[in-house]
């Protein structure tokens, strides 16, 4: 890549990705749950998709209980932490609350959760689950993402003898390597695999199933299998000139971001990125945070389309990002590296049968932007090939297919949550998948 | 135009906010500060015998988060001479004639001591004085303050010490730790003062360290009960002032102090029979500057309702106080929710649930529940009402036309003429008969 941001000094670096949400103080976090009214059967808590009792975790705030806080909360969420900082509040628990109907501010669940959460790390983790007795049945997870911890630490709990399977040598999936570090930081998904190791989970890192071992080796020697392992490579542009430097995914960017090693990380002086969802949005903040001059996000549907969310596109606003919508690439330029990139307009055409509507190019609006840098982020694909290696696992529409009782898969042994059965949603909803599909593993073997 | 200016006990004062006798009357400095903010009146910290006070004196009693909901105290009266005090009640009397300034006294249970105190308190120019029998400890330890407030006899013999030689008016100041407030203000009365402050501070613990296990103040390790006040002892001191008030043998004028933080507190006090009020705890926390709110909030108010002095409100609100057994057992009111108000919060459902009568139902409706009052079943408590945290959305409405009336006490009274007695199932006819159901 050719006109390379220079670096930033390490001060600046940490201004730029300080977090967007810094923690409460004892008597903010006092005042804020004083705020709560309690509700009964609580809409936030049915807007979480972990089901949290939210108002039970706030009272106790109110009480100084910040301990029993913590339990209610793990219990139904094993990377509360993780939730606390990157979901997406405003949209689930948060935008449920009831104070928005009253016309006051919601409780900032989120912030509160993450007071008690940092509260349990800084105390040292004490103990507050039974770990019970083993029952002599092991079960083999892949993936230490969201999921698999999730599963991981509820199966232990219930007497299970658990290894997760991982290919990277850090664990914690897109917890450590996706979650844009403003949100939060590599070490707080660790803290959250520290926690489930501590109920007995082993964790072998470095260790990709189908590469160091076979799928099948695991099946023989678990009573059961589950499937955590997220999505796989970013989807290709398609486009002409996309093996040139400076053409890098969403994904690759982004773990080489997360490695919080920022002057290490090359970033163009103009950049670009290809898509308008929640990754795109990380992508192109974080590219700007590390210096880049212009950021520049093309997205070929117009702006009520695109799937990021409205706080996050506020926040890319802020950030000086620039969007153009109804813009399709059309060939990346440049010798050896990227030059430039070759757009042309779009025009909204007919919905189709979900209401999202068809675009199609203008002919003859074709023009050329000048960039450094290209950031390809159009979704990722699911494993395919991994998945394919599984006997008996269905796969519809990337997604693999399970009951949604017990989280099984075509193949009685195997059960799958997260990602993998999504297609791609949040880290919430993985971690549900994680636990329920442990109760459903627990039902199969039990039985 | 709305006039505030008040004469308690033949003490005028150009608006009823007296800062009570408290930390916040120490000083002349204090003082004047507060009178250029705009208090009509003080209370100067009570003259007393030589005392010492201890470091950590005060202790708070927060609720859900809101700090000083109460005070506790384990302070004694002023630590500083008498002298000193004297000349500073002169100095500011000299400077600020148009606002009444009250001597406040408690020395030992002797005749020349009070004749003594009496008279040298009067030579400052002060407008009246103002007898501790209500601090409820330290000083009642050593046989003053409460231990005088909470025996009437003693109670009058003192006061009658002050009123033999004070040619100025005298005010007793009640501790609300007795079982019948009406006996220590008549024997105020008996022995010709001009009139009663109430309440002073309550009897109190105000909480445990639960890391020391220590009662909170501590001193080096030690702590002991204290007086409480502040918001919390508001509906106390009211229901007080209302039966000084409401006694038929009392006439004198009522000061009335207890929780009083803002203008809206005030006027309850003023409603149920108060002249002048006093204010300790919340200046306390804010500061003198709450006057203005104070002054002008009540002129507000008084504007509003047509009203041109305090006399035209004073006791307004006692005409509707009466004992239960003249309450109408007819009247039938029950709760009702404004559904397009309605939070779904569902803290009426539980409240009823749980700790009332089981008469909301919820059910799902739109994604949230929708919350129905059974009427028939509602007994009208209020509860749900007063648990809702959205103005206006619970209201209790009036069900029967007021034309039928029936009072326990006219009840008894039926039943003693018809030669009945008070029965489970004679009380159940009469329900039937009015259709009132109990389940
Ligand atoms: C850039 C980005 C930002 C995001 N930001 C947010 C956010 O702010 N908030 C939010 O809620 N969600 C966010 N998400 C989504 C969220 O991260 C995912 O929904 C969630 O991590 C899914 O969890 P998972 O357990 O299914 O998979 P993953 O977290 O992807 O974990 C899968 C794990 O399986 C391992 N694995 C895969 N195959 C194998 C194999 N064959 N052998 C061994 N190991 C294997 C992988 O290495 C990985 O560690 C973001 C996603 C991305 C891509
Ligand atoms: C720290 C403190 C010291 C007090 N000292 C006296 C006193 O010396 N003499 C007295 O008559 N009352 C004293 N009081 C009682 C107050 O005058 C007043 O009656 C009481 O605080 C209730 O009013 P409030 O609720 O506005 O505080 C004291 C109260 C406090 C909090
Ligand atoms: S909805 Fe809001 S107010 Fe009600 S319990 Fe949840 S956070 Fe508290
Ligand atoms: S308490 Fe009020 S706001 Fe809450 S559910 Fe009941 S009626 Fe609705």
């Amino acid at each position: 890549m050719e006109n390379i941001v220079s670096k930033l000094s390490t001060e600046q670096y940490e201004k730029n990705f300080q977090e967007l949400h810094p923690p409460l103080t004892y008597g903010s976090a006092l005042a804020e749950s004083s705020r709560c009214l309690y509700c009964y059967d609580s809409p936030c808590m049915k807007a979480c998709p972990t089901h949290i009792d939210i108002s039970e975790f706030i009272k106790k705030i109110s009480t100084d209980n910040l301990l029993g806080s913590a339990k209610t909360i793990l219990k139904s969420n094993w990377v509360a932490l993780t939730c606390a900082k990157a979901c997406p509040v405003a949209v689930l628990c948060e935008g449920a609350c009831v104070l928005n109907e009253k016309g006051d501010k919601p409780i900032e669940i989120g912030r509160l959760q993450r007071y008690v959460i940092d509260n349990y790390f800084e105390q040292g983790m004490p103990a507050l689950f039974d770990v019970k007795p083993s029952n002599g049945k092991s079960v083999a997870i892949i993936g230490s993402g969201p999921s698999g911890l999730a599963c991981g630490a509820e199966l232990a709990l219930l007497g299970y003898n658990v290894t997760i399977f991982e290919q990277s040598d850090v664990p914690g999936g897109l917890n450590t390597w996706g979650i844009a570090p403003y949100k939060m930081r590599k070490q707080d998904a660790l803290k959250e695999v520290e926690l489930v190791k501590s109920f007995g989970v082993s964790v072998k890192t470095g260790t990709g199933i189908g590469k160091n071992i076979t799928f099948n080796e695991l099946y023989k020697n678990y009573d059961a299998v589950f499937l955590g392992i997220g999505l796989g490579e970013s989807n290709a542009l398609s486009v002409k000139g996309e093996e040139l430097s400076g053409v890098i995914s969403a994904l690759d960017f982004i773990e080489q971001v997360k490695t919080e090693d920022w002057s290490s990380v090359p970033v163009g002086k103009k950049v670009a990125i290809i898509g308008a969802g929640n990754t795109s949005i990380d992508a192109a903040t974080e590219a700007k945070r590390l210096g880049a001059e212009q950021v520049i996000v093309l997205y070929r549907r117009s702006s009520q389309d695109m799937s990021a969310y409205n706080f996050e596109f506020d926040l890319a606003k802020k950030d000086g990002i620039i969007f153009h919508f109804l813009t399709a690439p059309k060939n990346i330029i440049g010798k050896n590296s990227v030059e430039g990139i070759e757009c042309i307009r779009m025009e909204p055409g007919q919905p189709d049968s979900k209401g999202k509507r068809s675009v199609l190019p203008v002919p003859g609006t074709e023009f050329t932007i000048p960039v450094d840098m290209v950031i390809k982020a159009i979704g990722q694909e699911a494993q395919n090939d991994f998945i394919s290696s599984v006997p008996g696992v269905k796969f519809v529409n990337g997604k693999i297919e399970i009951n949604v009782e017990n989280y099984q898969t075509g193949n009685p042994k195997v059960f799958a949550g997260g990602d993998c059965i999504n297609g791609g949603k949040e880290v919430v909803n993985a971690a549900y998948d994680g636990k329920m599909a442990a109760h459903g593993i627990d039902k199969f073997l039990c039985n | 135009m709305v006039d505030l200016s008040i004469n308690c006990g033949g003490i005028k004062s150009p608006n009823p906010f007296w800062l009570a006798s408290a930390p916040p009357t120490n000083s002349a400095y204090q003082i004047c500060k507060a009178f250029e903010l705009g208090w009509g009146g003080t209370v100067w910290k009570t003259l007393s015998e030589p005392i010492m006070n201890v470091a950590s004196r005060l202790g708070g009693f927060d609720y859900s988060g809101q700090k000083l909901a109460g005070l506790n105290n384990i302070e004694l009266t002023t630590d500083r001479t008498i002298e000193i005090n004297l000349k500073e009640i002169y100095e500011t009397k000299k400077l600020w004639p148009d606002r009444a300034i009250i001597v406040s006294l408690m020395v030992e249970s002797k005749r020349e001591t009070w004749h003594d105190i009496v008279k040298k308190a009067i030579d400052t120019g002060a407008d009246g004085l103002e007898l501790n029998y209500g601090c409820p400890h330290g000083m009642s330890e050593r046989g003053m303050g409460a231990a005088v407030g909470q025996v009437p006899e003693y109670c009058k013999m003192i006061t009658e010490w002050v009123t033999e030689v004070s040619t100025i008016p005298v005010l007793v100041k009640l501790t609300p730790n007795v079982t019948n407030i009406q006996m220590p203000a008549r024997a105020a009365q008996a022995a010709k003062a001009q009139g009663v402050s109430l309440i002073n501070t309550i009897n109190s613990i105000v909480g445990i360290d639960l890391d020391t296990l220590r009662v909170v103040p501590n001193v080096s390790g030690k702590g002991g009960h204290g007086g409480f006040a502040g918001p919390a002892v508001k509906p106390i001191a009211l229901h007080m002032v209302s039966q000084v008030a409401t006694d038929p043998e009392f006439n004198l004028a009522i000061s009335g102090i207890g929780g009083i933080s803002t203008w809206k507190d005030a006027l309850e006090f003023i409603l149920l029979g108060a002249t002048s009020v006093q204010v300790c705890t919340a200046v306390m926390h804010h500061g003198f500057r709450i006057v203005q709110d104070m002054i002008d909030g009540l002129t507000n108010w008084m504007q509003s309702k047509g009203f041109s002095n305090l006399d035209q409100v004073r006791g307004k609100s006692l005409t509707g106080l009466d004992s239960f057994g003249n309450l109408n057992l007819l009247y039938k009111a029950v709760a009702r929710i404004d559904q397009s108000k309605c939070i779904h919060c569902n803290l009426c459902y539980i409240a009823c649930e749980d700790g009332a009568h089981q008469c909301i139902d919820i059910t799902p409706e739109d994604g949230h529940n929708k919350t129905v009052i059974r009427e028939k079943d509602c007994v009208g408590c209020n509860l749900c009402a007063i648990v809702c945290p959205v103005p206006g959305c619970i209201s209790m409405v009036r069900l029967d036309d007021g034309s039928e009336e029936k009072t326990w006490n006219n009840l008894i009274q039926d039943f003693k003429s018809e030669g009945r007695e008070l029965s489970w199932e004679n009380l159940a006819e009469f329900q039937k008969q009015h259709g009132i159901e109990i389940h």
